[in-house]
């Protein structure tokens, strides 16, 4: 399931078909496109920042050695093969490409590769936890390349679709062998300054202002469409949408949700759909005796009566269509359905029932119910602030009166790091598409690098010992028993409410191709001109 | 003394009257201004919704067009709904309540503030005069945008988190009124300075006039016209000023909406089809700025002896 | 005069330091950095690191001192979120906001005075009345909506004008560009001038009018008709002169608050000026980029502030400055 074409055909036929034609005689020339989104890269600097626009543009102009698909699946990129070394299974072992340049004309070889591997691990990397499981990195010939990790660790190479890889000479000569420490104060030449293997070369590149890229001519791949990039973020979400319906923009990443209906039915505009890796959930403290923001003197989420009421009074159909227009996937699971350890039977959701929730929450001792605190972001995802005022009107009809505090990420995301927060909206995407990594994050009882995003502190030391051993096993069968098995408790117990996995709309003029990615990242080198 | 109280009393009976029957648009502004506020003053008699009562609220009814009856509830609005289901017209009745409240307030605490330090600086001169209007450097510096995000972020500590939502627009209050003080200081300070030095106010000083009696007999009424174009534009600034602190991300809860949130919400949709979402709520702010300010027009033509 | 001048600049500094303390305190309110800078794995231990790494622990006194005395030296360090020298991305966006500002600022002010002469004089036409009530449509709706509507009607509608950016522009220096130049560059100025700049224009007007009308009244205005002078010499030479002295005030005011009224059409217009570089970095809570825009702003207004006091001493020998100089 790559993407739902929920838009209709059939009026636009004979202008798609005339508008092919014209196209069709230019793609062979140059094709230059101009492509908006809500924010710049913030660094050129390929090991710099976990961030999503960065590597989306970075992707262009660098490669990795896997490249996720829109389909999810992993692809060969800079690494033509990779599996795990049949006499040590903490080794792995990754054939690199031949024959493929640099912008500079460097040949890549083993040693660049053992060099990226070096420098995404460094103290200033916005990486290195996406490697921690990796303890080093050997050329055992020029192009191939043992990654050795402290045990064995079968999903480490779905960490690797954001990394990067640089040329160890144009580092070193321009002094650039770490990333960028700006937190010291360092300035660096990698953040302006681009060589990669990728598709496109950096043309010139104004910060928030505008990237232009150009084709990269002795690609190793086949030749893309697209022959120039000129990347302008645009913040405003109404200018945004403006500038592609005044045809000063060819291809919008970042499609408001409410505007998706009325571009499809604009003539000259195509809208694709595609689920996101995203989930977007609420979670709550199930472990404090009191609550901070609560006026009961209990914890009314440590009970499991009114964990039930509050997942009985969530009417998802209703907030994916209004709120979401229709643009999200429902379901009661917070992982994405392509990702391993999903079930249908597990995401299914009721019906609101709000009779039986608040008898519920009388029952549990809250004759006149109970308020809180809740927590929401208003910048962070699709129409989060919406999605928190129709939960809190959904509950209030169980009688538990959420205040809404909503606010900025730079303010709601640490509450939930501090454990400040009683209630609270979080999303999360599943980079490596497997349970493991949510549980990981949000289910291991926190401590060491586990449950940093475990808001709620839940704790239950039976799961922590089977989501810790979920890291090492090679026995896929047994491995997807046991996440099948962590599930069901989490499930069965209800500490995440989970709302709906996020729909990405990509929206771009007739007669550009371009399906939507699960993680955002829109590759202009895929798309084709029809 | 005495002839300029006649004088004002006069006025009140009959030249004021007078202009005011004269001039049809005033005449119009007054009835639309009267209409929006007795509107917002009579909001929970008049509105059909509650839209602050959550638990009122269908998700379902959202987008409602106006006059048209929800396709799964049934249920008709006379200005349709937006995106939580809210009814528009009750929600621009209680929207125009609370803009006005925070307009009038933060006019009135910016006005005095203003006034008051202006006429200070202006009177006492020397090290008052440089401090008051190097404070007035400081404050002009910050930004609105910049005095609302201390404030909040001052009041999110001090402030318990159960009393937020009902402070949030005291908040507001002081950091509109806070950016219009300057304003009003700087005008009255110039005028003031110029009245100081004429000869009447001189010769009133050396006959020995109480300093507070010149400035309320004399200076004030002098810098009163200045004062009002200024007041008429800061009432409707303020509910616009309130409406931009929204649509930057500071202001009063959604859950209760002003007018100016209103607005900042319903731009999400021009492009969307759900034109009644921003229409709506534009066109009271821009008929009650509109009206506000015609009559600040003619209040200050009416008020001017000097220009009968 | 030189001791008047000297304790003025004395001020200004005084001033500038509580504008950076100030700032200082605010940005503990504004949210965490740490938050935007990484990727939802890190830990919590490294988060940890980095915000002592960046003195987010140091006590505020402690990072004060250090920001001043490197600001002190024109070092304001780098961005949080842009990974570039603070200095340098003001600077690159520095252009763009002066451009319009100055565009925006000139228009409303030939407007201004313009409009507000003819309706004074013509204080009963229709177009006077039609005048005044236009303009008042445009302070009585929000900026960032005037904003999206020009772009609604202009660009998309009638696909005249540019939606968004500066269009193409001409380097003069390494830093300074210039959109003067180029015919794209000037049509995209249009629509986020007009937007920054109607408020203002209607400020000006009014006071000019309002003013205007006030002279017009006075003695020697009458007398000036008594003894025969014309018309045009009345208005000009001394109603208008007499009327600047308010309109001066204003003006500085007001240059002050299209620089900060610039932060919405910036945003609205993605102008890439200084105003929606400091939007974007309070909202990743990029302290080095807020503390010196900040610091700039202060630095344009304690300028400004002196030049209108020298421009009002100027305009109107009455004033003498003596409240500044009896001590």
């Amino acid at each position: 399931m790559t993407h739902m074409p929920r838009f209709s055909r059939a009026t636009a036929g004979l202008m798609l078909s005339a508008a092919t034609l014209a196209l069709s005689l230019t793609a062979a020339d140059a094709n230059t496109i101009r492509w908006a989104r809500s924010a710049d890269a913030l660094t050129l600097d390929p090991h710099s920042q976990n961030e999503g626009p960065t590597s989306t543009l970075l992707h262009h102009i660098y490669e990795t050695l896997v490249l996720r698909e829109t389909d999810g699946s992993l692809t060969p990129r800079l690494a033509t093969e990779w599996s795990i070394h049949p006499e040590d299974p903490s080794i792995w072992v990754f054939k690199i490409r031949e024959g493929v340049k640099f912008h500079d004309g460097a040949d890549l070889t083993a040693e660049d590769v053992v060099f990226s591997f070096n420098r995404v691990k460094a103290e200033s990397s916005g990486f290195r936890a996406l490697h921690a499981a990796a303890v080093s990195a050997e050329a055992v010939d020029d192009h191939t390349v043992h990654i050795k990790t402290n045990g064995p660790s079968p999903l480490y190479v779905q960490n690797l679709t954001n990394f990067f890889i640089v040329d160890k000479d144009w580092a070193e000569k321009n002094n650039v062998v770490e990333p960028q420490n700006f937190a010291a104060g360092e300035d660096n030449f990698a953040v302006r300054n681009t060589n990669g293997t990728g598709p496109y070369k950096l043309v010139s590149r104004d910060p928030e202002v505008k990237t232009v890229l150009t084709l990269n001519e002795n690609h190793w791949a086949e030749k893309p469409q697209v022959t120039e990039v000129i990347y302008t973020p645009i913040a405003e979400a109404a200018t945004r949408v403006a500038a592609l319906l005044s045809g000063e923009i060819d291809f919008v990443q970042d499609v408001p949700v409410q505007d998706v209906n009325r571009l499809q039915e604009t003539p000259g505009v195509t809208v694709v759909n595609g689920p996101e890796n995203r989930s977007i959930f609420f979670a709550y403290d199930v472990s404090s005796p009191k609550l901070r923001s609560g006026n009961v003197d209990d914890n009314p989420f440590a009970k499991q009566a009114v964990r039930d009421a509050i997942h009985m009074s969530i009417d998802r159909d209703a907030i994916k269509q209004v709120v979401m227009r229709g643009q999200s996937q429902p379901g009661a699971m917070p992982l994405p359905p392509f990702a391993n350890g999903w079930t249908a039977e597990l995401d299914a959701y009721d019906k609101p029932d709000y009779a039986k929730a608040a008898e519920l929450v009388k029952e549990a001792g809250y004759p006149n119910g109970f308020s809180f605190d809740m927590n929401c972001s208003n910048d962070r995802y699709l129409n989060d602030e919406a999605i928190c005022q129709a939960v809190v009107a959904m509950l209030s009809r169980a009688n538990i009166k959420a205040n809404l505090v909503s606010q900025s990420r730079n303010l709601h995301f640490p509450l939930i790091e501090k454990r400040e927060s009683d209630f609270y909206l979080l999303g999360w995407g599943v980079p490596p598409f497997d349970s493991q990594y949510v549980f990981d994050f949000l289910v291991h009882t926190p401590g060491g690098s586990y449950g940093s995003y475990n808001g709620g502190q839940y704790s239950n030391p039976d799961l922590d010992k089977k989501i810790e051993a979920l890291a090492t096993m090679t026995d896929l069968e047994a491995r997807n028993a046991s996440i099948a098995e962590i599930w069901k408790v989490v499930m069965d117990e209800k500490i995440i409410l989970n709302i709906h996995n996020q729909v990405l709309a990509y929206a771009m003029k007739d007669g550009i191709n371009l399906a939507v990615h699960p993680e955002n990242q829109a590759n202009m080198s895929t798309v084709t001109y029809k | 003394m005495s002839q300029s109280t006649s004088k004002l009393a006069r006025m009140w009976d009959s030249d004021v009257a007078y202009s005011f029957r004269r001039s049809p648009v005033t005449i119009i502004a007054a009835i639309v201004a009267l209409t929006i506020i007795l509107g917002a003053v009579f909001a929970p008699w008049i509105a059909p919704h509650n839209p602050f009562d959550p638990s009122s609220l269908n998700l379902m009814d959202g987008f409602s067009r106006p006059m048209v009856p929800n396709e799964f509830s049934g249920n008709t609005y006379l200005m349709g709904t937006d995106n939580q289901g809210r009814d528009i017209f009750s929600t621009i009745l209680y929207g125009a309540r609370i803009s006005l409240f925070v307009g009038f307030a933060a006019v009135a605490f910016g006005m005095i503030l203003g006034i008051t330090a202006g006429l200070v600086a202006a009177w006492r001169g020397g090290w008052v005069d440089s401090l008051l209007m190097r404070i007035a450097d400081v404050q002009l510096s910050f930004p609105s945008i910049l005095i609302a995000l201390l404030i909040f972020g001052i009041a999110r500590g001090v402030i318990p988190t159960n009393m937020r939502e009902t402070m949030a627009i005291w908040v507001l209050i002081v950091a509109i009124g806070l950016s219009d003080w300057v304003q009003f200081a700087r005008v009255v300070r110039g005028a003031a300075m110029v009245e100081k030095n004429k000869e009447y106010v001189q010769a009133a000083r050396v006959i020995g006039v109480h300093p507070a009696r010149i400035i309320f007999s004399h200076i004030l009424p002098n810098v009163l016209g200045p004062v009002l174009v200024i007041a008429t534009i800061s009432l409707a600034l303020a509910v616009i000023s309130e409406a931009t602190l929204s649509f930057l991300g500071v202001g009063v809860p959604p859950t209760q909406p002003s007018l100016g949130t209103l607005i900042g919400n319903g731009q999400k949709y021009l492009f969307s089809g759900e034109w009644w979402i921003l229409l709506f709520p534009s066109a009271t702010l821009l008929a009650l700025a509109l009206s506000v300010n015609l009559l600040g027009d003619w209040l200050r033509d009416a008020l001017n002896p000097r220009l009968k | 005069m030189l001791a008047y001048s000297l304790r003025r600049v004395l001020q200004s500094i005084l001033v500038m330091l509580v504008v950076a303390l100030i700032s200082f305190a605010l940005f503990r309110f504004v949210g965490d950095p740490v938050n935007s800078m990484v990727g939802q794995e890190t830990s919590l231990a490294d988060r940890e690191a980095l915000r002592r790494q960046l003195g987010l622990y140091d006590p505020f006194v402690v990072q004060f001192w250090n920001f001043i005395t490197r600001a002190v030296q024109g070092d304001f360090g780098i961005s949080y979120r842009l990974q570039e020298p603070v200095m340098k991305l003001i600077l690159s966006r520095l252009p763009a906001t002066l451009e319009l500002a100055l565009v925006s600022g000139t228009a409303a002010f030939i407007l201004g005075v313009g409009f507000g002469v003819y309706t004074a004089l013509n204080r009963r036409g229709l177009a006077s009345n039609g005048i005044m009530t236009l303009s008042l449509i445009g302070v009585s709706l929000p900026t960032f909506l005037i904003g999206v509507l020009l772009i609604w009607v202009f660009a998309v509608e009638l696909k005249w004008l540019p939606s968004f950016g500066r269009g193409d522009t001409v380097a003069l220096t390494s830093w300074w560009t210039t959109g003067f130049l180029t015919p794209s560059g000037r049509a995209s100025l249009v629509l986020p001038a007009v937007t920054l700049g109607l408020y203002q224009m209607t400020l000006i007007m009014r006071l000019v009018r309002a003013e205007m009308l006030e002279v017009l009244r006075t003695d020697y205005v009458k007398f000036a008709r008594a003894r025969g002078l014309s018309q045009r010499a009345i208005h000009f030479g001394h109603a208008l002169k007499n009327t600047m002295v308010p309109v001066i005030t204003v003006m500085g005011l007001q240059l002050g608050s299209i620089i900060a009224f610039s932060i919405i059409t910036e945003t609205v217009f993605q102008w890439p000026g200084i105003g929606s570089l400091f939007i974007n970095s309070v909202k990743a809570v990029d302290v080095p980029v807020m503390a010196a825009y900040l610091m700039m702003i202060a630095a344009i207004f304690v300028i400004i502030n002196l030049i209108v006091d020298i421009l009002y001493y100027i305009v109107d020998p009455r004033l003498r400055l003596d409240g500044g100089g009896k001590h």
